[in-house]
């Protein structure tokens, strides 16, 4: 009952173009038919996400490990709510980050959780950067 | 099944048969000559009325999927054109979505039946076991069935409930892919679910001769809980407990067909009208009702593995229910604490059903912590105390006796009905807090519709009018896919001849082909061809209308909703109130706002609509007076335009609407009689007996 030969071949790596996605911006695509947000952060947010102390965190993840360095104003997350896979809404809740509607789990503008039922942070796809505005997402 | 029998058949043929196969016997000495305790009152009807309800869910069922497409793309249109195409197909779906829900009423009242009369006692344990595995048999058919139809709520459901597992450690996500047969729920999915919603029932009526099996070998509890012992404690099956089963039935066929003919969509929830999409998550999910206390559990435990451990537990728990309560006694009538404890448990739990359609903010949370302590603690504090403690008042010496001091007195229980009703009365206060807390969006009024009620119809001049401004406005953005040319000359609808409807159709354009040379070509629409959509797929019509699309409005007055809150419904249960989706949809219409009021930003590109949830609506108001001209001297006001094109999309929602009031109102009247004959031929099967 695992997935088939077809659902694994269209399980490939995709390219995503960042260029057109302006600061402060996000956009969502789906991979694996999950949907993945790349959200482009403005300073304000990096500087929100790196203020924090880390320790205090439920699932306790500096915003460094998050994103890849020189590419610090990208975030690529798996936009499910760890905890019952509902999609978080971009750009809401108190940190500036995600907010899932069905049972009320905030995250920050790195996708950590901070508040509500999900037990851990936004997961992190495989990705890496094919040029300065393009990322492999797989 | 309980031993051999010494029947014999008088027919040659049969005792032929009998002689190889002794099948005869075996009906015979199970449902004739069985000895029944003849102290039953009616809540042992619900046996019977749950072997009827799972015989009709099979029957339906199988229909239906003779008819079924279980695939994610066509799924949610082939349960649409079931209802609109296939014959009786309305009728169909309405009894098998409407079925489960009674199959689930019915499995509630027949275990808290159990728990009262102590009927998983000694010898009765491996009964009461296949029980509750039946129950959870259930409750999987039941959510697989409602993922079928692959509406948003359907798949969301999906989503949570298979996530779920991720919770186990380290194995967590391999079971979720193996659910899944993917990497999220999809196609295989459905195809998966839609193999096991059909199996599952089979192996459901496999254990459930099991259960009957189990209960003809130790016998049936009974009120008073107490063994049948000689003869006249007892009596034949057939005539008496056929016949009062029979009775049952066709009372719960009364409620069932309420909801069928009056009532098919108040079980279920507006947000699975419209088709799943995997990129927008409703703001708020919720299970069919019957899961509700299940889901307040899990989420009123802030841990995810312990949510979902606990419930589990609440209903694995149940299995250990023989040995929790080791009290003696088993009919709560003779145990004065337990009666007690009893309605206060069945109390927490439809408290706790309110809570699990509440969204998880707040008092609901504390709430639903407390709660979930009392369910547990009924099990595991409650009941072995009392065993130790209780002091129950005797018990009659055998079913006879007790059936003889009937006729004296009667206690009344004054103290669990005063608990019941304050817990309904704090329920209500409650309620009342909540609604002014969440003033979010206005409520939209009420109007008088032609259609509501028990003998409602379509106002056909509305249907013809609704029709027009549909055309001349609605349909430049607005798709009509569900509906075909031919729909407008049915009976039930806007009452156009057939000629007409081929008219109306010629003067659209319709794609057709491939031709000869292999490429498309327009051609006039006929009869058969359904309203062609404004844009040729959904990221179009994103695109031209500033990322909102229009959504397709055939069923819109079923896809949209509000929340009516308690108490009101309840009282909708009775009045047939279900036209918040028509109420809603005419509001919007007139619900626009040249002013924003104070303290409402709306962001550019969007307009102020007083009944819009959250009031920023894309769509730029729609429609203003004396748009559209009327040729039958119908006011041309946006009320008018809005009363009528509402109409019109009740219909386009629900086209065998007048149909399926009209063979409601003839079941009604044929059920009716036939509850009455019931009545009195059970009057005179038991008159000896009493």
């Amino acid at each position: 009952m695992n997935p088939d030969a077809s659902t694994i071949a269209a399980g490939a790596p995709i390219e995503v173009d960042l260029s057109p996605i302006a600061e402060g911006q996000d956009i969502k695509v789906f991979w694996r038919g999950k949907p993945i947000y790349i959200s482009h952060r403005t300073k304000k947010q990096i500087e929100e996400a790196r203020a924090v102390n880390v320790a205090s965190l439920p699932d306790p993840q500096t915003d460094e490990a998050r994103v890849k360095s020189g590419h610090e104003q990208w975030l690529v997350v798996i936009g499910i709510c760890t905890h019952l896979g509902c999609i978080p809404i971009a750009h809401e809740g108190s940190y500036d980050g995600f907010f899932c509607p069905c049972h009320g789990s905030v995250y920050d503008t790195s996708g950590r959780i901070r508040q509500g039922p999900a037990p851990s942070n936004l997961p992190v796809p495989p990705y890496q950067f094919v040029s300065d505005t393009k990322i492999q997402i797989g | 099944m309980s031993g051999p029998s010494d029947y014999q058949p008088s027919n040659p043929a049969l005792q032929w048969i009998e002689r190889r196969l002794p099948i005869f016997g075996l009906i015979h000495s199970s449902f004739v000559a069985y000895p029944t305790p003849r102290n039953l009152n009616y809540w042992w009807t619900f046996g019977a009325i749950l072997s009827f309800m799972l015989g009709m869910q099979i029957l339906t069922g199988v229909i239906l999927a003779m008819h079924y497409t279980p695939n994610a793309d066509l799924a949610f249109k082939s349960v649409e054109l079931i209802v609109r195409d296939v014959n009786y197909g309305w009728l169909l779906r309405n009894m098998h979505a409407v079925g489960a829900s009674m199959f689930f009423v019915a499995v509630y009242v027949h275990m808290f039946r159990g728990l009262y009369y102590g009927s998983y006692k000694e010898p009765r344990e491996v009964l009461w076991i296949l029980g509750v595995i039946i129950y959870l048999l259930m409750m999987a058919t039941g959510f697989m069935g409602y993922v079928l139809p692959w509406g948003q709520m359907s798949f969301w459901g999906a989503t949570v409930i298979t996530n779920l597992f991720s919770a186990v450690p380290y194995v967590g996500d391999s079971i979720v892919t193996l659910l899944w047969g993917g990497y999220s729920v999809g196609n295989p999915t459905l195809n998966r679910f839609f193999s096991l919603h059909y199996l599952l029932p089979f192996v459901i009526a496999g254990v459930v001769v099991l259960h009957v099996w189990a209960l003809h070998v130790a016998g049936q509890n009974n009120p008073d809980g107490v063994e049948p012992k000689t003869e006249k404690d007892t009596v034949p099956f057939t005539p008496h407990a056929t016949i009062k089963d029979m009775f049952g039935v066709a009372c719960f066929m009364l409620l069932y067909a309420w909801f069928i003919f009056y009532m098919p969509n108040y079980l279920g929830d507006a947000d699975n009208y419209i088709p799943a999409n995997p990129g927008v998550t409703p703001p708020h999910i919720v299970p069919e009702w019957y899961y509700l206390p299940f889901y307040a559990i899990l989420r009123s435990i802030p841990n995810k593995l312990a949510g979902v451990i606990a419930m589990f537990g609440a209903i694995i728990i149940l299995c250990f229910l023989p040995w929790l309560d080791a009290a003696k006694t088993k009919s709560s009538k003779y145990r004065p604490l337990a009666k007690q404890f009893f309605w206060i448990f069945v109390a927490v739990c439809i408290l706790l059903g309110y809570l699990g359609a509440q969204p998880p903010e707040g008092i609901y949370v504390i709430a639903g912590r407390v709660l979930t302590v009392c369910y547990f603690a009924y099990f595991l504090i409650v009941l072995p105390l009392l065993a130790r403690i209780e002091k129950p008042r005797p018990v009659p010496n055998s079913i006879s006796d007790a059936v003889l001091a009937k006729t004296g007195s009667r206690s009344t229980p004054m103290v669990s009905t005063a608990i019941v009703l304050a817990l309904a009365g704090s329920l209500f206060a409650g309620s009342i807090d909540s609604a002014k807390a969440s003033e979010g969006s206005d409520t939209p009024p009420g109007n008088k519709w032609s259609f509501s009620g028990p003998f409602g119809t379509f106002d056909r001049g509305a249907l013809q009018r609704g029709l027009k401004v549909y055309k001349e406005v609605c349909s430049s953005c607005h798709g009509l896919s569900y509906i075909a040319f031919r729909n407008l000359a049915e009976a039930g609808g806007p009452g156009y001849s057939v000629a007409q409807a081929a008219a109306f159709a010629s003067e659209y354009k319709v794609k057709d082909g491939p031709n000869d040379a292999g490429d498309m070509f327009e051609r006039p629409g006929r009869p058969a061809d359904y309203f062609p959509s404004p844009f040729p797929n959904e990221q179009a019509a994103r695109a031209a209308n500033g990322g909102a699309a229009p959504p397709d409005l055939s069923l819109i007055t079923k896809a949209r909703s509000y929340k009516r809150g308690f108490p009101w419904f309840i009282f909708d249960v009775f009045t047939q109130y279900q036209e918040q989706g028509p109420d809603y949809v005419a509001a919007l219409l007139q619900g626009y706002e040249e002013k924003v009021p104070e303290g409402v930003t709306i962001p550019e590109g969007s307009y102020y609509n007083k009944y819009f949830p959250g009031h920023a609506i894309k769509m730029p108001k729609p429609i203003s007076d004396g748009q559209v001209t009327y040729d039958d001297g119908s006011p041309t006001t946006v009320a008018q335009y809005a009363k009528d094109v509402t109409t019109f999309l009740m219909w386009t929602a629900e086209p065998h609407m007048e149909a399926r009031k009209s063979l409601g109102f003839q079941v009604f009247v044929f059920l009716i009689i036939f509850v009455g004959l019931m009545y009195f031929t059970k009057k005179k099967v038991w008159a000896a007996s009493h």
